[in-house]
């Protein structure tokens, strides 16, 4: 598998050392010489120097015999023609897009890219759900946080302690998917008592989020 | 208010206030267009002849507020020639399949960039290579 990464400083970092120890062959445009510099001593990979919207520098990286490119530059606008010439010019297979304004993920979307994360969004919702929720042990955005998944310790103060499933009354966009018991995983009915110290495995709809955490927990934000 | 009247290619929007921009928001102007054109940077607006009759509105154009404030549901004519050519084409295509324009023209800095407008059916006006095609015409 071919994979080009395009911009970006850390996460292509990162990025390269997990896919070249994954076996794939990996190509690194960015516009940084030092960083590809740096890089190219480090890890196994091809690194080309130069302005990765622009179709030459895209064909020099040996763009037609990629399946999937992945474009980290800061600006949105970059990286929606980027992947549009991957995909639409160059037939790659796969195309991933970072963007800064949470709104372009629906356009970029409609304009045919075929994975579109806004990390501005998913960071934040992730620092503000920690800072206000400090009993969530682990949270999941999945599907760029159109379902989150939650895993929640019950304290013995929780009004859900010592319940059984069909007497919580749960907002319809969610659903408790899973009790951690000691070691044990169940996956409940209707009659499965909530106990202290079970986690629970919650999937819920961001629009419920708040007030699944309100029931659960009792507390209000 | 933008007042719409029966006649073709009305209400144009224009984007970027550089040379280009400004100097077609002029021309149009004088020829009673009703014109509303977006800039990142205030300073570009003077540019523009004190007899413009236009808006202006001095903001980032790959922002759906910005669009919306000029109206782009509204517009005839759509055109994008910022010096930036992914701003262009990300214009381009907003104003294109989002909202429909009926003429969208895009301003092409990189004539290698021309395959990815032809796939997405948006027309061109390249200045290098016009400026070029003029040149070797006075030479030959």
């Amino acid at each position: 598998m071919n994979i080009i990464i395009i911009g970006g400083r850390e996460k292509t970092n990162f990025l390269v050392k997990s896919f070249i120890s994954k076996g794939y062959n990996v190509t690194v445009i960015n516009e940084d010489y030092e960083l590809c510099k740096k890089l190219s001593r480090k890890y196994k990979a091809n690194f080309i120097y130069g302005d990765g919207t622009k179709p030459y520098v895209l064909e020099d990286a040996g763009i037609a015999y990629s399946n999937i490119l992945i474009a980290l530059i800061p600006k949105d606008q970059d990286n929606l023609v980027v992947c549009q010439l991957a995909k639409k010019v160059y037939g790659v297979d796969k195309t991933f897009a970072t963007v800064n304004d949470p709104k372009n993920v629906e356009l970029f979307k409609k304009f045919g890219i075929d994975t579109v994360i806004s990390t501005t969004s998913i960071i934040s919702s992730l620092i503000e759900q920690r800072i206000f929720i400090d009993d969530i042990s682990n949270l999941v955005p999945i599907e760029e946080g159109k379902v989150a998944l939650m895993e929640l310790e019950i304290h013995p103060d929780y009004p859900i302690a010592g319940k059984k499933l069909k007497d919580i009354n749960l907002p319809d966009q969610s659903i408790i998917g899973c009790i951690i018991r000691k070691d044990d995983a169940v996956i409940p009915k209707g009659d499965s008592e909530m106990l202290v110290g079970d986690k629970l495995i919650v999937f819920s709809l961001p629009d419920v989020q708040s007030e699944v955490l309100k029931i659960i927990t009792g507390k209000i934000e | 208010m933008i007042r719409k009247i029966n006649r073709k290619d009305d209400y144009i929007i224009i984007i970027g206030c550089g040379r280009l921009g400004s100097h077609l928001a002029n021309l149009l102007s004088a020829s009673k267009k009703s014109i509303v054109i977006i800039d990142k940077n205030e300073e570009s607006f003077k540019r523009l002849n004190p007899n413009f009759s236009g808006f202006t509105i001095e903001a980032d154009a790959i922002e759906e507020e910005v669009l919306e404030e000029a109206k782009i549901d509204q517009a005839d004519v759509v055109v994008s020639v910022t010096n930036d050519d992914n701003t262009n084409i990300m214009i381009a295509q907003i104003a294109k399949k989002i909202y429909n324009i009926p003429k969208v023209i895009a301003r092409l800095v990189e004539p290698n960039k021309q395959k990815i407008y032809d796939k997405l059916g948006i027309v061109t006006i390249c200045p290098t290579i016009l400026s070029a095609e003029e040149i070797s015409k006075t030479i030959i």
